[in-house]
């Protein structure tokens, strides 16, 4: 049973609130930060855990966060990001509607470490009821002390507020997050200036993934290094997996790092195994960006090592054979799925969500959707299959931010291992015709 | 000359707070919250003299609204049933069926995916996916998410959503479900 860090307490009844949430421990890093450390000690003990961004990226938190610039005199800010788009995920939403706390108190610990006195958790519009369960958490914590002026005699002053999106996939990235806080469209911004140095309205500002901001909570109460002792290697920690698809039992799972994929699949434990007795055919596990892998290579690496939900596991063998943990997005498909109709729902997602700002990625998804709709709907020839390929070879890496890449990934990795599939639809297709 | 279009007063008064979370000078960073809480209170979409009454309550420029209306899916820029019924229809709820709640829908109400009824009650929209993928297929109307649809139980939320007869939004209250 893999050690639980995160969901420990979620099935207790009335966790939601502030009582029952106190009642097992809740606020105890803010209590240990602001009484016994300084910033810098708890930004330390960040680093120490090893813990990576949970959004996607995967990026070092105690690295980010110790690139936010510190001018005397400009405010600083903490911006959540709940903008949770990707499909398959939808472990944001399951931690901020069952324990709501969990991200506040990390929310005001990791705030207490960067100097931020606000913090905005800026939640996608269609949460909008989780929006109103964090609203009224927030009032809790305030009537209780743990935001407001002076928060437990510290000196430390800090106010929190939730800010709902629009609809926007894109808005999941940083930039566009904060161009989106500050009123706009949704567009990325160029990069560097980073957040960490012109972020929020100009100001120094860091913005972290849910799950990342709620895992600073055992990292503090516990110390940096019991977080780094569970996991494996670079990949430290426990993770939210959202499993979803063919499977029996999908539902958002806690694991350590580093546990077999098989073993997710296929114990009762988590996945619980692909439902109706059917065959496993291929997985997308780490949300509808990262490369598609079919059956043998995602229980095995290419060098037939067993593979491990792990950021460097699941990588090996780059993207010849390998693919990523990206959000823990894991999407299980049956022998009976069609990846090339699932291809279709992804490039018709991409192109929706585009912010049609890089003419690649604006002109490039729309195309890859409108090739794919043919391919689907039966009127598909051989040469379209090398247009995809095409297609997405001009987006990736041609655009500011990486929606291009993430809409290219798939279509690229769906052809590597499932060329077959495309043929003989196509195939079948013409038989059909004639 | 006088903009005719305005905000309930407790809802005028719900916009200032929001307006005073951000830094002085700021406020434009309320006008998503704003655009939400107009859509809610014109019946479900936001026509231009709305938007302009945004605007004006922000104090910027009408431009300034249009070009971020436009930009994001869950504002309407044309009239909608009072029951907006957004489907998800993305990769984990298509692989689950999404596609014949879409078309149970369509059959039942007798409008094709983008269409109101003629009694102006159900709007049919798929949508992108809502982070609903371990209970897929779902739908989304007003805030409830209702999830591990089938064909019986799209029927008997159309026939709650029909004997309530209201308008949903954003703000309804959500029976949150236990996992």
């Amino acid at each position: 049973m893999s050690k639980k860090l995160l969901l420990k307490h979620d099935h207790e009844p009335g966790i939601q609130s502030y009582e029952v949430y106190r009642k097992h421990g809740g606020y105890a890093s803010v209590e240990k930060a602001l009484k016994t450390m300084t910033p810098e000690a708890v930004v330390e003990e960040v680093k120490k855990s090893g813990l990576r961004g949970r959004g996607g990226a995967g990026f070092p938190t105690g690295m980010k966060w110790s690139f936010l610039a510190k001018p005397e005199g400009v405010p600083r800010y903490l911006v959540c990001n709940a903008d949770e788009s990707e499909p398959g995920t939808f472990k944001d939403r399951y931690l901020m509607s069952r324990i709501p706390h969990f991200l506040i108190e990390g929310m005001i610990t990791s705030s207490f470490a960067l100097g931020a006195k606000t913090s905005y958790i800026y939640v996608r519009g269609e949460y909008y009821y989780v929006i109103a369960i964090l609203e009224k958490a927030i009032k809790e914590a305030y009537a209780a002390g743990w935001l407001g002026k002076n928060i437990l005699g510290t000196g430390f002053d800090h106010d929190m507020y939730v800010q709902p999106g629009g609809g926007a996939y894109i808005c999941g990235e940083e930039t566009a997050l904060l161009e989106s806080l500050e009123g706009k469209r949704g567009n990325p911004r160029i990069k560097p200036p980073f957040p960490a140095v012109k972020g929020l309205w100009g100001c120094p500002t860091v913005v972290n993934n849910v799950e990342t901001i709620a895992a600073v909570v055992p990292i503090v109460n516990d110390g940096g290094e019991a977080y780094a002792a569970i996991g494996i290697g670079k990949s430290t920690g426990t993770k939210l997996i959202s499993a979803s698809g063919h499977i029996n039992k999908p539902g958002v799972y806690e694991i350590e790092l580093g546990l077999p994929v098989d073993e997710f699949i296929n114990s009762d434990e988590y996945c619980g195994g692909v439902w109706k007795g059917r065959k496993l055919k291929a997985v997308v596990a780490g949300g509808s960006s990262v490369p598609v892998l079919p059956a043998d290579l995602i229980m095995k690496t290419a060098a037939g090592e067993p593979r491990l939900m792990s950021y460097e596991s699941l990588a090996d063998g780059g993207f010849a054979s390998g693919t990523m943990l990206g959000s823990g997005g894991f999407i299980v498909m049956d022998e009976t799925a069609s990846v090339v109709k699932n291809l279709w729902t992804f490039a018709r997602f991409y192109h929706h969500e585009s912010c049609g700002q890089c003419s690649p990625c604006r002109e490039g998804t729309g195309w890859m959707e409108k090739v794919l709709h043919k391919i689907v709907h039966g009127h598909g020839e051989m040469k379209d299959i090398d247009l995809l390929w095409d297609l997405q070879r001009k987006i990736e890496g041609n655009t500011i931010c990486p929606l291009g890449d993430a809409a290219a990934w798939p279509v690229a990795s769906a052809i590597r291992h499932f060329r077959s599939e495309f043929e003989e639809m196509i195939n079948s297709h013409a038989v059909e015709h004639a | 000359m006088e903009n005719k279009v305005q905000f309930k007063p407790e809802t005028l008064a719900l916009a200032k707070e929001i307006m005073g979370r951000y830094p002085e000078g700021k406020q434009k960073s309320a006008l998503l919250p704003l655009l939400h809480l107009a859509q809610a209170e014109f019946n479900g979409w936001l026509d231009v003299p709305v938007m302009d009454m945004v605007a004006e309550v922000i104090g910027i420029q009408s431009i300034e609204v249009y070009e971020v209306a436009s930009f994001y899916s869950m504002y309407n820029l044309k009239p909608v049933g009072n029951c907006l019924l957004e489907i998800c229809r993305t990769s984990s709820c298509w692989l689950r069926g999404a596609e014949d709640i879409v078309s149970h829908l369509e059959n039942k109400l007798g409008i094709k995916e983008g269409e109101t009824t003629p009694d102006g009650m159900f709007t049919i929209k798929t949508v992108e996916c809502l982070g609903s993928c371990g209970t897929a297929p779902m739908m989304q109307c007003g805030a409830q998410f209702h999830e591990n649809l089938d064909t019986d139980k799209v029927d008997s939320i159309l026939d709650k959503l029909r004997a309530d007869g209201k308008r949903t939004n954003y703000f309804d209250a959500v029976v949150v479900k236990e996992y």
